[in-house]
C-alpha cells in the first residue's frame, strides 16, 4: 500500500506521468501510443463505478489495435472533429500508488483544458493507470479515466485524456 | 409566422435555411410535431414490473414512464400539480409513489394524488382544483415492446403511423431466439450544437461516409488484420468505405409520416449473422429451434440497416442499437443511443453488440465524433443570409413506387428520405389544429 512506497518510486510514477502528459500537451501522439504495451487498454467508462468493458457501452474503449486506429486517424487531414486539433493542457495531481508489488497501480486526478474552434471545455477525471516495469522502463498496461460527468449529455469528445 | 408563410419554406427539391435556424419557427416545432406525432419514449424492458419506472423527454416535455400496478406503462409530466417542480430526479428505478421534495404532495405510479399535508387548509379538495394528480400524457401505445406516446388526444393510431416500418421493428425482435429484446448496457447520450433535423438527415444519407468518414476508413484500412474485441469496431470502419456501386445499389424506401429505412450494405461475414461466418453458429442454431431453418433464413435474410421514425427515432434492427433525439434549441440537439440484448442469444452476440456500440454510438467514438462535428459545421454555415436554401435534388424525379405501400428511390445515394422528413415537417407545420 501507498505507506510502504519508496520516494523513488513516487518520484519515478511521477516524472511518468508528468511525461505522458507532456507528450499529449504536444501532440507527440506517436510517441504516446510507445508508452503503452501491447496488449494495453485505455478506458474512458460510460457509467460511474462501472465495472466491466465487454458487457456495457464506454465513451471509448480500446485496445492496443483500436488505439492504433485512433492514433492514426487523428493524424488524417480529414479528420474533421479533429481539425483543427484540439490545445490542451493536462494538470495532474494527487498523484498516489496504490500497489507497487508487480504491476504499479497509480491513481491520480486529472483536470484538463481544452480549446478548439473559438471554445474551450473543462474537464475533471479520476484516472488510474496500471504500469508495468519492462526494459525499456515503465510502459501503460492499461489507463482507465473516470470523467466526473461521463454521464452526462457530452459533445463529442476528441481529445486524449 | 402563418401557415401560408410556412408552405414557402419546403419546396419539391430545397427547404429554406430558416427551417433550421429560425427560433420562433423551432417553439411551433414543439408545439405542432413534437406535440402532435407518436414519440418514441423507450422500451418495454425498462420498465419490467410494477412500480418501475424511468425518466425522459418528450419534445422537451419532461416525462416519466411508469409500469403501474395494473401492468400498464403510464406516460406522467414530471411536475407537480401544486407549485411544478420536477417529482422524479431518479434517471430510473422502482417505487410505490412519487413525492414531492417541495411539500410533499405524492403521487401514484398512475399520477393519482395520493397524498399531501395538510388538507384541511383548502377550500375544494385539492385534486379537484389540480386535475387530479400529475398530468398523464394522454395516448400511450406499444409495438412489438418499443412504447410510443402521443401529447395529442386525436390522431392516428400508432399502428396506422408506423405503416410499412412496423416491419423493422418486427426485423429487430423476430432476430431474438426468444422473439424478444431488452434494453441493456448503458445508454450513450451526445449532444451537438446544430438543428434536430441534422442527425435524422444523416443516418440513411449514404454519401456521407465517404466523406465524413474518410479518416477513420483510412485508419482502419492501414490497420494489420486481427481478432478480439477491436475486430467489431475496425471492420465497421471498413465497411462505411464501400465503394460508389455498393450505395447506390443498396434500397432506400420511404413511408408517410416522414419514416424511412435503408436496406444494408454490409458484406463483412463478421458483421452479418446471414453470411455464415462461424462466430453465428451458436446463435444460428438457437435462432433455428424458434423458427427452423426456413425461418432463419427469412429472417436473416430481411438485411435493413438504419430505420428511422420520424420525428425522433433512428434504429439498426441488425445491429441492436436504438437512438432517441431530443431536440434541446433551435441550435441544440442530444441524442440517446440503446443497445439491446436478443432473449436467447448467446453472450457473445451481446459482446458484439457493445463493441459495435463504442465504435459506432460512443460520443469518443471514432465515427461519430466526425457526423457531430459536420453537423455543427451545417448547422454554423446555415446561419449565413447571403444564401437562403438549402438543395436536396439528388435522386429527385426518380422515385419508383414500391409494392410496401412505401415509396422508393431510384438509387440508394437518393436524398428522397430528406425530402419526404421534409414533406411531413410541412404537413405538421401547416395543419389546421
Amino acid at each position: 500500500m501507498a505507506a510502504a512506497t519508496s520516494v523513488e518510486t513516487r518520484s519515478e510514477v511521477e516524472q511518468f506521468l508528468y511525461h505522458e502528459a507532456w507528450l499529449l500537451d504536444h501532440g507527440r501522439l506517436d510517441e504516446w501510443l510507445g508508452l503503452f504495451t501491447e496488449d494495453a487498454t485505455y478506458w474512458i467508462p460510460l457509467q460511474a463505478s462501472q465495472s466491466d468493458p465487454l458487457t456495457a457501452s464506454s465513451i471509448v474503449y480500446d485496445d492496443r489495435r483500436l488505439l492504433e486506429v485512433r492514433v492514426r486517424q487523428f493524424q488524417h487531414p480529414r479528420a474533421h472533429a479533429r481539425t483543427p486539433a484540439p490545445r490542451t493542457v493536462h494538470q495532474i495531481s494527487n498523484v498516489h500508488v496504490l500497489e507497487a508489488e508487480g504491476e504499479l497501480r497509480v491513481a491520480s486526478t486529472l483536470v484538463l483544458l481544452e480549446y478548439r474552434q473559438e471554445r474551450q471545455r473543462v474537464w475533471g477525471a479520476r484516472v488510474e493507470h496500471r504500469l508495468r516495469r519492462t526494459r525499456d522502463g515503465l510502459r501503460i498496461a492499461a489507463k482507465r479515466i473516470d470523467l466526473v460527468n461521463s454521464e452526462a449529455e457530452l459533445d463529442g469528445i476528441v481529445c486524449i485524456f | 409566422m402563418n401557415r401560408q408563410s410556412i408552405k414557402g419554406l419546403v419546396q419539391p427539391d430545397r427547404v429554406h435555411r430558416s427551417v433550421y435556424t429560425d427560433p420562433a419557427l423551432f417553439e411551433l416545432e414543439m408545439d405542432r410535431i413534437f406535440g402532435r406525432a407518436w414519440l418514441i419514449v423507450g422500451h418495454d424492458s425498462q420498465v419490467p414490473n410494477p412500480g418501475d419506472f424511468f425518466t425522459t423527454r418528450m419534445g422537451r416535455e419532461p416525462v416519466i414512464v411508469t409500469r403501474h400496478t395494473d401492468g400498464s406503462v403510464r406516460v406522467l409530466v414530471n411536475r407537480c400539480a401544486h407549485r411544478g417542480a420536477r417529482v422524479c430526479e431518479a434517471a430510473a428505478g422502482t417505487t410505490r409513489e412519487f413525492v414531492c421534495a417541495y411539500h410533499g404532495w405524492a403521487y401514484g405510479t398512475d399520477g393519482r394524488l395520493c397524498g399531501l399535508p395538510l388538507p384541511q387548509g383548502y377550500e375544494r379538495p385539492p385534486a379537484e382544483s389540480t386535475g387530479g394528480g400529475l398530468a398523464s400524457v394522454p395516448r400511450v401505445d406499444a409495438y412489438r415492446g418499443f412504447v410510443f406516446a402521443s401529447l395529442a388526444a386525436q390522431g392516428p393510431t400508432l399502428a396506422e403511423f408506423l405503416g410499412p416500418l412496423r416491419a423493422s421493428f418486427d426485423d429487430f425482435v423476430e432476430r431474438a431466439p426468444e422473439g424478444a429484446v431488452e434494453v441493456a448496457g448503458g445508454v450513450f447520450k451526445h449532444a451537438y450544437q446544430g438543428n434536430w433535423k441534422l442527425v435524422l438527415e444523416n443516418h440513411n444519407d449514404t454519401v456521407h461516409p465517404a466523406f465524413v468518414h474518410a479518416s477513420s476508413i483510412w485508419a482502419a484500412r492501414e490497420q494489420p488484420a486481427g481478432e478480439g474485441y477491436s475486430e467489431i469496431g475496425v471492420r465497421q470502419m471498413l465497411q462505411n468505405g464501400a465503394p460508389w456501386d455498393v450505395w447506390e445499389n443498396t434500397g432506400l424506401w420511404v413511408a408517410g409520416y416522414g419514416h424511412s429505412w435503408m436496406g444494408d450494405y454490409h458484406d463483412d461475414r463478421r458483421l452479418v449473422a446471414a453470411l455464415d461466418h462461424p462466430a453465428f453458429a451458436e446463435y444460428r442454431a438457437a435462432l433455428e429451434r424458434r423458427l427452423g431453418r426456413e425461418g432463419v433464413a427469412r429472417v436473416l435474410g430481411e438485411r435493413r440497416f438504419n430505420s428511422i421514425v420520424y420525428p425522433n427515432c433512428s434504429f439498426m434492427s441488425q445491429f441492436r442499437q436504438l437512438r432517441i433525439v431530443h431536440p434541446i434549441a433551435v441550435d441544440r440537439t442530444a441524442v440517446h443511443a440503446y443497445s439491446f440484448r436478443l432473449k436467447g442469444a448467446p453472450e457473445g452476440m451481446f459482446r458484439d453488440t457493445i463493441a459495435f456500440s463504442n465504435v459506432v454510438n460512443g460520443t469518443g467514438s471514432p465515427i461519430l465524433t466526425d457526423d457531430l462535428e459536420v453537423y455543427e459545421r451545417a448547422q454554423s454555415g446555415l446561419g449565413a443570409r447571403r444564401s437562403d436554401w438549402v438543395y436536396l435534388g439528388r435522386g429527385h424525379g426518380q422515385d419508383v413506387p414500391d409494392p410496401g405501400g412505401a415509396l422508393r428511390g431510384g438509387t440508394g445515394t437518393s436524398e428522397i428520405h430528406i425530402r419526404n422528413q421534409l414533406a411531413a415537417w410541412l404537413e405538421y407545420m401547416t395543419a389546421e389544429a
